[in-house]
Formats: structure tokens, C-alpha cells, sequence
């Protein structure tokens, strides 16, 4: 790729990036004004209503930026190790695996902060997308879309029974529970956002580091043999990074489906299938994307909200069919 | 002399395989018998079978009369009825996807009903009759939806399983959005009833839902000989004579009458038209029709959940909870199983 069309990648990026923070602080049930925005963030001591909405409004917006950055990488690297235009932590099940560990924590062994729901999550993450992923990758032609996709459905249907048998007879955990259904950004604070950003930035320069060697994978196993490249290596550390991210994500947000379905599909689009472009470019489109759902899912949602979980699939279950349609019958 | 040992084989094999269907379906009746009459006598306070039987005919016996006849009678019906339901139904899609996990309520015609039904309940107020028709539309939309978006080129099973999921992943959408733009109130009701219960039927639903299980099981039944050409592919079957649009089409809107119906009913109960058809394959074996065993199999299945969801615990699951959770480990052998053959691709 030419310097000058990175130069603009960049560019439109950051601009782009400023912009969705600029309307998280602004827009929702009450809105404020630019000039109004920008004061408040630099007098720290105001304490008008509209101050304080700003100030509310920061922690979910940092969050929404790095879960939506994450959220993208994780796709972005599950698709690249399995070479599966449709893996996504929602098609996997991974998020529903993440619900049903944190539903059980808080139930059975009342857990009650975010690092604590960061590592049931993250170890329910892990084994459901090991679990999906083993079983849709038996049998002839390895791990189909078809295969994956009916293996991660079945599954989370399964799980989700769970979840409902862990949560109906137990009326405080429904309620603990409930932000969880539907994934959100507005669960957000400090606390948590500090205990999931070692994990989300970790996964985040773990996946930038190996997008040489996935560059490579995707020539096939043979060939990126011979390029020297530990094919089993990279795919366990990419997958673990893949699952990291979507883990803890989860834990803070719920489950937010489709982001790292369709961020990776649209990147491709605009600046080709190099991995080392891709990558990256799929954390700024993330984080831009599942920002303006939970900006958008707060102007529809007014005087309430509507959850970016739900947002996020009406954007994106319309993407997977359409990669379905135009996938090969073959292939499939 | 080498021909008539052959068909002598071939008809012995066939005669076998009746005989075995004949046993199996035999049995899975009595099977449902049994389970019906325990949900008749079994309850906060128990029942011999002679005086279910006297209500049965109508007799009246002071207690059991209330109890049995207007509390347990059209729950186990509706049970019966709506396990029969997701049974056939499932296998039919089951059967002409040539995939066992593309049962209904994984490729979103399940969820196609619920939202109506959801939005019935919630937004609008209304029950009984009108659920159930909105229900039934929105499921034969949502197939024809699915339906149409993977027509674009051949039929292709696989493209139509992947695009239902992305369909069942919004119709989901439309459902959380739904619940949280309810009353409070509302909400643990419309939940209890997406999980799938049998909990608060009355027995003025029940005659709809009998007449539309008969009509279009029978549909499904009649074509049951077509449904196995279908299996063999489209080239055999026009090959063969069937006119494959008109069979498929016949027997797609017969399932989600009989699924989005159940379904308005009962709320929409997991696993049961995935489980129904495979088992009841198991059981019955290869080359018989298993329309009627798998019927047979979802009713026990929904009978039998409910009874363990009613008494197994300390406290009262919805049948939902307890097939969803007995389904994931003869989910997870399928899917091993399904896989090792090859039989997903």
C-alpha cells in the first residue's frame, strides 16, 4: 500500500475517532451543547447537571472505544486463523459461554465486582469457543462456516437454557443478571475499565504482532511452513488473543454480537486482505462502530436507552446473510 | 433361481424393517399413554388412575374433578399436542434440509413466531386466537424470507441454514428490544413464557390447536413418501417425477403452521424439533418414514420434561428449561457423530 494512502487511513481514523467521542459526549437524552462540552471537560469543578451528564457520559465512552476496538481484532483474528469469513464470538457461542460462567459466579459463588466477572467470563469465553470450535472442526473439510455456525448455534442454545435454569428461580441474580442479556456499554466504569484494559490491550498488540505470520497462514499451512512460519504456533496464540479479547469484553458489556463479524469484512473491503492493515484497521473500526450504536441507541431510546447489543445486530446479521448469499455453494 | 434369493432378501429386509417401525411405534405409544396419565394423576395432591378415569368419562368426583379436569387435563393436552407438533415438524425440516441440526427453532422460524407473539402479549395485550394468527403469519413470513434470500442461484441447504441464523440473530434483537420497551410489570411473564411453559393452560386453547395439529400433520403425514424422494436430492427427485417446488413449498408452510401454532401456544420449548427427529431415526431406522415416531418421540419428550421440570426439584422449572438442558448432551454426541461421518457439509 502507498505511504500517502496510509497517510489518509490514518488521518481519517484519528478525525474519525474524535468525531464519535465528540458526539458520545454530546448526544443522548439530553443534549449538549459542542462549546458547553468542551468547557466542562477542562473545568473539572463545575457542577451543573449537564456537567455531570458529561462527565457520566466519559467512562462509557472510553469503553465503548476499546470493547469496539477489541471486539474488531478478535474478529478479525478468529476469521484469519480459522479461514472462516463467518467466525464471531456471537456465532460461536463464545459470548454465551462468558454468560453462563458469570451467571453462575454471581449465583453460586457470589461474585459481585468486575474482576472477579472478568475471569469467569474469560475462562467461559475460552472453553466455549474451544469447545465450539473442536466439534465444528471434526470430519471431513475441517471447520466449514456451515459446520462452525450450526455448532455455535446449537451450543449457545444449549448454554442458554442454562442460564435461564440458573437465573428463573432466582430473582436477585435475574436482576444482576440482567445488563447481560443484551450487551451494553453503559455498565461501564472506572474500576471496571481499569481491570479489562491489561487484557483488552495485551490482545490487541498480541494480534498486531502476529499479523506477519497470519499473512503467511492464510497462503496455507504448506506454504507458510516453508516461509518458516510455526503454523501451530501462531494459530494457538492468535485464537488465545481472539478469545482474550471477546472474554473480557464480554465481561464488562455482555454479550454484543456481530462487531467482529462484519468490522473485519468491511476493512477488507476498503484497504485489501494484508493482515497488517486489516488488524489494526479493524480495532479504529470497531471502536467507531460500536460507539455510533450506542450513540444511536441512545437517540432512538430516549428518555431511556436501547442497549448497543441490540443496535449492533440489526447491523450486522443483515451482513451475514449476505456473505451467506454470496458465498459459494461450495464453499459453504 | 440367484433372482428369487435376492427379492426374497430384499422383501425379508423390508418385512424386518416394518416389523421394527411397528414395535418402535407401538411402544413409543405406549410410552405417551403412560406419561399422559401420570401428568393426570400426579400433581399437589395425587390421584389413583380409577377416579382420572371416572373424570375422564365425565363422572363427577368432588375435588378431583376441578384439579384434574380443568387444571392437569389441558396441560397435559397441550403438552401432548404441541410435542407432537414440534416432533413432526422439525423432522420434516430436518428431512429436507438433509441436516439434522436445521431443525426450526435453530434456523429462526421459531423465533419468527415468538416475536409476534411477544409483541402480541406485551405491546398490544391481546391473547388467546389472535396470538396464535399472528404468530403463524410471522413464522410463514419469516420462511418465506429465509426462503427467498437463499433461492439466488440453486438451492443450497447450507446457504438457507446460514442465512437463518443471521435472521434468528435479528428476530432476537427485535425481542430483547421488546422487553425492555415493556411494562416491568410484564416482563418475568413474557420471559417464562420464551423459555416455553405449560404453566396456566386452559382448555379453551386447546381445540384450535387439536384441529391444526390434525390437519396439518396429516398433510405432512400424506406427503411423507414425497419428503423421502425429496432426501435424495432435487436432480433424483424431478428425475423421479416429483414436482419438487410444490412438495417442498406443501410441506414448509405445513411445519410452521404446525411450529408457529405450538409455538403461540406454548411459548417456544428447546430442543424438542431438534431431538424428535433424530431419535426417533435411531429408533425406527433407516428406509421406514419416521414422521409418526418422531411426533411420538416430541410428545414423550415434552411430557416427560414437564413431568421432571413439575417434581424432580425443589423448585418448578418450565418444560423449557428441562428439555434445553437434557438436549445439550445428545446435542454434543450429534453434532460428534454428524461430524466424524461427514453428514454437516
Amino acid at each position: 500500500m502507498r505511504i500517502s494512502k496510509i497517510m489518509i487511513l490514518v488521518i481519517a481514523s484519528i478525525v474519525s475517532i474524535a468525531l464519535c467521542i465528540f458526539c458520545s459526549l454530546t448526544f443522548g437524552a439530553r443534549y449538549i451543547k459542542f462549546n458547553d462540552v468542551v468547557s466542562y471537560l477542562f473545568n473539572t469543578d463545575q457542577t451543573s447537571f449537564a456537567a455531570l451528564v458529561v462527565r457520566e457520559r466519559i467512562p462509557r465512552t472510553v469503553f465503548s472505544i476499546i470493547a469496539g476496538a477489541s471486539l474488531g481484532v478478535s474478529g478479525a483474528l478468529m476469521q484469519s486463523i480459522t479461514r472462516n469469513p463467518i467466525a464471531d464470538p456471537s456465532i460461536l457461542g463464545v459470548n454465551t459461554g462468558a454468560s453462563l460462567f458469570v451467571v453462575s459466579g454471581i449465583a453460586f459463588f457470589h461474585i459481585n465486582s468486575a474482576s472477579q466477572y472478568l475471569w469467569f467470563s474469560l475462562l467461559g469465553a475460552g472453553l466455549t469457543a474451544v469447545f465450539v470450535y473442536s466439534v465444528g472442526s471434526l470430519g471431513r473439510g475441517g471447520a466449514t462456516p456451515i459446520k462452525l455456525a450450526l455448532a455455535g448455534a446449537a451450543t449457545s442454545a444449549a448454554l442458554s437454557s442454562m442460564v435461564s435454569a440458573v437465573i428463573l428461580p432466582r430473582t436477585e441474580v435475574m436482576n444482576a443478571f440482567r445488563f447481560w442479556q443484551v450487551g451494553s456499554v453503559s455498565g461501564a466504569n472506572w474500576d471496571g475499565i481499569i481491570a479489562v484494559s491489561p487484557f483488552l490491550i495485551g490482545g490487541i498488540i498480541i494480534g498486531i504482532f502476529a499479523t506477519p505470520a497470519l499473512n503467511a497462514l492464510a497462503l496455507g499451512d504448506e506454504v507458510a511452513t516453508g516461509l518458516g512460519v510455526r503454523t501451530g504456533m501462531v494459530r494457538s496464540i492468535s485464537a488465545f488473543a481472539g478469545v482474550i479479547l471477546c472474554g473480557a469484553t464480554t465481561a464488562l458489556a455482555g454479550p454484543i454480537g456481530f462487531v467482529g463479524l462484519m468490522i473485519p469484512h468491511t476493512i477488507r473491503l476498503i484497504c485489501g486482505p494484508d493482515m497488517r492493515y486489516v488488524v489494526p484497521m479493524s480495532a479504529v473500526g470497531g471502536a467507531i462502530l460500536l460507539t455510533i450504536s450506542d450513540i444511536i441507541g441512545r437517540l432512538i431510546g430516549t428518555p431511556g436507552e436501547l442497549e448497543a447489543g441490540i443496535i449492533t445486530a440489526f447491523f450486522g446479521a443483515p451482513i451475514l446473510i449476505i456473505i451467506a448469499m454470496r458465498a459459494k455453494v461450495r464453499s459453504i | 433361481m440367484k433372482n428369487i434369493d435376492n427379492l426374497n432378501i430384499v422383501r425379508q429386509g423390508f418385512i424386518r424393517r416394518r416389523v421394527r417401525w411397528l414395535t418402535i411405534t407401538l411402544i413409543l405409544t405406549a410410552v405417551t399413554i403412560l406419561l399422559s396419565s401420570m401428568l393426570l394423576m400426579y400433581g399437589s395432591t395425587r390421584y389413583p388412575l380409577s377416579k382420572v378415569i371416572q373424570v375422564l368419562f365425565g363422572e363427577e368426583v368432588k375435588g378431583a374433578s376441578f384439579a384434574i379436569g380443568t387444571i392437569r387435563l389441558p396441560r397435559m393436552l397441550a403438552g401432548l399436542l404441541v410435542g407432537i407438533s414440534f416432533g413432526i415438524a422439525g423432522n420434516t425440516f430436518q428431512t429436507m434440509l438433509r441436516n439434522p441440526l436445521a431443525s426450526p427453532d435453530i434456523i429462526g422460524i421459531t423465533s419468527g413466531s415468538s416475536v409476534a407473539a411477544v409483541f402480541c402479549i406485551l405491546i398490544l395485550k391481546i391473547s388467546g386466537n389472535a396470538v396464535s394468527i399472528a404468530a403463524v403469519v410471522f413464522g410463514l413470513l419469516v420462511a418465506g424470507l429465509i426462503y427467498l434470500l437463499s433461492k439466488g442461484g440453486s438451492f443450497s441447504g447450507g446457504r438457507l441454514i446460514l442465512i437463518g441464523i443471521g435472521i434468528q440473530a435479528m428476530m432476537n434483537a427485535t425481542i430483547s428490544f421488546l422487553l425492555l420497551r415493556a411494562n416491568q410489570y410484564d416482563v418475568p411473564a413474557a420471559l417464562r413464557w420464551m423459555s416455553g411453559s405449560l404453566n396456566g393452560m386452559q382448555m379453551k386453547s386447546i381445540p384450535t390447536l387439536f384441529l391444526v395439529v390434525i390437519i396439518f400433520a396429516a398433510i405432512i403425514l400424506l406427503l411423507g413418501k414425497h419428503l423421502s424422494i425429496l432426501e435424495l436430492g432435487d436432480q433424483s427427485a424431478i428425475t423421479l417425477g416429483l414436482r419438487t417446488d410444490f412438495t417442498r413449498l406443501s410441506l414448509v408452510l405445513s411445519a410452521v403452521f404446525l411450529i408457529a401454532f405450538s409455538t403461540a401456544v406454548t411459548g417456544p420449548i428447546a430442543f424438542v424439533a431438534f431431538l424428535a427427529g433424530p431419535i426417533a431415526g435411531r429408533l425406527v431406522g433407516t428406509g421406514v418414514s419416521n414422521g409418526i415416531p418422531s411426533g411420538l418421540v416430541g410428545a414423550i419428550l415434552v411430557l416427560g420434561g414437564d413431568l421432571i421440570g413439575q417434581f424432580a426439584f425443589n423448585v418448578r422449572f418450565p418444560v423449557g428449561i428441562v428439555t434445553g438442558i437434557m438436549g445439550a448432551p445428545y446435542l454434543l454426541i450429534l453434532l460428534i457423530r454428524m461430524n466424524r461421518t461427514g453428514g454437516a457439509a
